[in-house]
């Protein structure tokens, strides 16, 4: 005990004496131009790009977090954060999943994760995960034929600053909001996806991901950008419950479609919700934006959300092609003492643009949730249609579920259509499933996963699979 | 079989059972009749474990063992299943998955494995070909949309599949066109055997005609006010039930 103490302090010391000491893996906490210039000079990132991260944070620095939302946290202090950590050494890591939480490890075995991928999810020391090692060069050598460029963020910036310059910002410019702001100045992570004109993305870009999702950091930048004609799936998450010592998780998702491209992005997401308490959680404050910049152009969203103590999170579109098509199919799930503030925009700018949002939101224990979706229909937008569909599910009476559909529309040749329920888990429909002979606990999977089917079948397949697992598990214990 | 030994129900503190005695032995068809509001669909409730009841008084043994201390869903794997009188919608899940869950879910507590694919959508397809219904109804969501006949014969075609020691049918022929009733009542005089019995709630002398009932129980205010064989069915359909009801004050 006394030992480790002092080594804690001795730690602190260490690491706060290193302001600017570039040797340093740690960033003291706090957050300042030195802060900033220390991450990009890590990133070995060009001049420009350090002049663009400051100019964000000067913006961040006029600005004031929203208050407006559905959600209850106490304040955030963003001085007390530290902004950039490497990734733990394999010394200080569990050295074997004998050394795991043995309630994770169950919990990996009914999600069915691979063997190999669990050790790696719950941060174990592996070198070289074998099969991880050369699917990856295999991946990549394919994407490599097709002319796909994948890599992460900040090797973008150094190989592809043209591509980088050209788009970053122009789908969540820097003061968009104030995570966004945030997330301009400090980000440190995520992913670079150009797909070239013509190209059908060879695979779906996943695989890759859920090896390395345990290392995901807590600002990402993603930016996936497709040429005219070109389709990309991409898929991101995992449905491993990941924990993680940062609290705080501010991400910005970039998509640009040009004429005729396809977009489609899936995210199942399942951070540490934190105890029954919600102590410990993740704060999930997110700003994800497709622009369908070409005629023609499809995004799609969809996403299965089942962690975070809380989650901010509105995947939009903005659909400026003529033709253009923007998707949102979503289910959030809710269990204990977890918030979740969540939905859409939909912005028709072309003419004859279509939007759908399916959302199907699920609270249980004593959580709250929050739908809340914006269409607009500007003038010019002749012939846009918008149908919504939005339903809540509640198992118990200590949870909730509100909605906030926002229309404006300024275009009278436009339609829109809004459906909304909110049901109760039926007792009934326990009562029926259970007198065939299901037991209580699969019955409510059966109705909840039917509950949610519009959504599962916009996933890939094997992602599908997981979601319905990955409900069960969310969701054991909430009925009885 | 089934042996009710003078069972007392009620709901939100009202008396709906009022002593009820029935018993009905391995190979036996008993139909229920009664008027409106007398008990019938109170009766079936309490006996597939419906939490909305409370029992106040008695006993029910099913197959030796008290059926009151067992889970609405360990009754149904002990081989009582029932048939609502509404079936009640299930959105998003396909009707043959519930099937095949329901299935599974007993042989399981057999302590048999899962059933193999192959053999599982052979049995459901002869199943449904037998009860008149085509493919797509196994592709669709759990009675959602089916029209009232065919959420009847949808019950049914789950008791084929998954064959109850005894079956509760509560009102199996309401709804029912005349063609209907008649691949309704073949569905369940399919199940008839020597080890396998039915207890039917019905209104209609019309649906005794096509499934012969051993006895008639005639339910009156909570209680069995009479118990005959089939003719007491005629009887009622001709004189209705007041009778009953003078012959019991008098
Ligand atoms: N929650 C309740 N509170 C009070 N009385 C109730 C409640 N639910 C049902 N009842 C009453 O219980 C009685 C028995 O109802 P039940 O459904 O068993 O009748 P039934 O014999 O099946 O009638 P039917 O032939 O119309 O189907 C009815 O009088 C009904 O009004
Ligand atoms: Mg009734």
């Amino acid at each position: 005990m006394a030992s480790e103490e002092m080594e804690q302090l001795v730690r602190r010391e260490y690491t706060q004496g290193f302001v600017t000491d570039i040797e340093s893996d740690t960033a003291p906490p706090g957050l300042n131009e030195d802060t900033i210039a220390f991450i990009s000079k890590k990133k070995e990132e060009p001049q420009w790009m350090l002049d663009w991260r400051l100019e964000a944070f000067e913006q961040w620095k006029k600005m004031s977090e929203p208050d407006w939302s559905h959600l209850d946290y106490p304040p955030i202090d963003y001085q007390a954060i530290s902004y950039f950590s490497a990734p733990k050494k394999p010394e200080d890591r569990p050295q074997s999943l004998d050394e795991v939480d043995p309630k994770l490890l169950e919990t990996y075995e009914k999600l069915g994760i691979p063997l190999h991928e669990r050790a790696a999810l719950a941060g174990v020391a592996v070198d070289a995960v074998f099969d991880s090692v050369s699917v990856t060069t295999t991946f990549k050598d394919k994407l490599a034929e097709a002319g796909v460029i994948f890599c992460s963020i900040s090797e973008a910036i150094r190989e592809h600053p043209e591509l980088v310059k050209q788009y970053l910002g122009t789908v969540v410019s820097r003061g968009d909001n104030f995570f966004a702001a945030l997330n301009s100045a400090v980000f440190t992570d995520g992913s670079f996806v150009y797909v070239p004109e013509g190209v059908e993305c060879p695979m779906e870009l996943s695989t890759y991901f859920r090896i390395n999702a345990a290392n995901t950091g807590q600002f990402e930048r993603t930016l996936i950008i497709c040429d005219k004609q070109a389709q990309v799936s991409y898929l991101e998450g995992c449905t491993a419950p990941q924990r993680d010592e940062n609290q705080l998780h501010a991400a910005v998702v970039e998509l640009v479609a040009l004429d005729d491209a396809y977009i489609k992005y899936s995210t199942v997401q399942n951070w540490y919700p934190g105890d029954e308490d919600g102590k410990g959680g993740i704060y999930n404050f997110v700003t994800k934006r497709g622009d369908c910049r070409g005629d023609r152009s499809k995004i799609s969203w969809t996403q299965v959300e089942t962690g975070s103590a809380i989650t901010w999170k509105y995947p939009s579109c903005l659909l400026r092609g003529d033709d253009s098509v923007g998707e949102f199919y979503s289910v959030a799930v809710t269990n204990g003492r977890q918030q979740a503030d969540t939905g859409t925009k939909m912005i028709h700018i072309g003419k004859n643009t279509k939007s759908t949002i399916v959302s199907k939101g699920i609270a249980a224990g004593r959580s709250d949730q929050a739908y809340r979706g914006l269409v607009k229909i500007l003038p010019r937008a002749e012939n846009a249609r918008n149908f919504t569909q939005c339903d809540s599910l509640l198992i118990g009476d200590q949870c909730g579920a509100h909605t906030f559909p926002y229309q404006e529309i300024s275009n009278s040749k436009s339609m829109v259509e809004h459906e909304a329920t909110t049901s109760k888990i039926g007792e009934d429909q326990l009562f029926y499933c259970q007198s065939r002979g299901i037991n209580e606990e699969d019955a409510v999977n059966m109705i909840v996963n039917g509950f949610c089917k519009d959504v599962f079948q916009e996933l890939p397949m094997e992602f599908a699979v997981e979601a319905e697992a990955l409900l069960s598990v969310t969701l054991e214990g909430s009925v009885g | 079989m089934l042996e009710i030994k003078d069972l007392h129900a009620s709901i939100d503190g009202t008396e709906i059972l009022k002593g009820i005695n029935l018993t009905i032995n391995p190979g036996e068809v008993h139909a229920i009749m009664g008027p409106n509001g007398a008990g019938k669909s109170t009766l079936s409730a309490v006996l597939a474990g419906n939490e909305g009841y409370e029992v106040t008084q008695g006993t029910i043994t099913f197959e030796g063992e008290d059926l009151l201390e067992m889970a609405v869903e360990d009754r149904a794997r002990a081989g009582l299943l029932m048939g609502f009188q509404y079936p009640v919608e299930i959105p998003g899940v396909k009707n043959v998955y519930l099937l095949k869950a329901a299935l599974n879910a007993q042989r399981e507590a057999r302590g048999e494995g899962e059933i193999p694919a192959p053999e599982f959508m052979k049995l459901v397809r002869e199943k449904l070909a037998y009860m008149k219904m085509d493919n797509s109804f196994l592709q669709r969501a759990v009675n959602e949309g089916f029209s009232g006949g065919e959420k009847k014969r949808n019950e049914i075609l789950q008791m084929l599949v998954l064959q109850p020691k005894l079956a509760l049918l509560d009102e199996i022929d309401s709804g029912l066109d005349i063609d209907a009733m008649k691949v309704v009542s073949q569905g369940v005089n399919s199940l008839r055997s020597e080890d396998r019995s039915i207890l039917m709630v019905t209104h209609y002398q019309r649906l005794l005609n096509h499934i012969e009932p051993d006895v008639v129980h005639i339910l009156m205010d909570g209680r069995v006010v009479k118990s005959g064989d089939k003719t007491l069915a005629t009887e009622v359909e001709d004189r209705g039930y007041d009778w009953l009801t003078e012959g019991s004050v008098a």
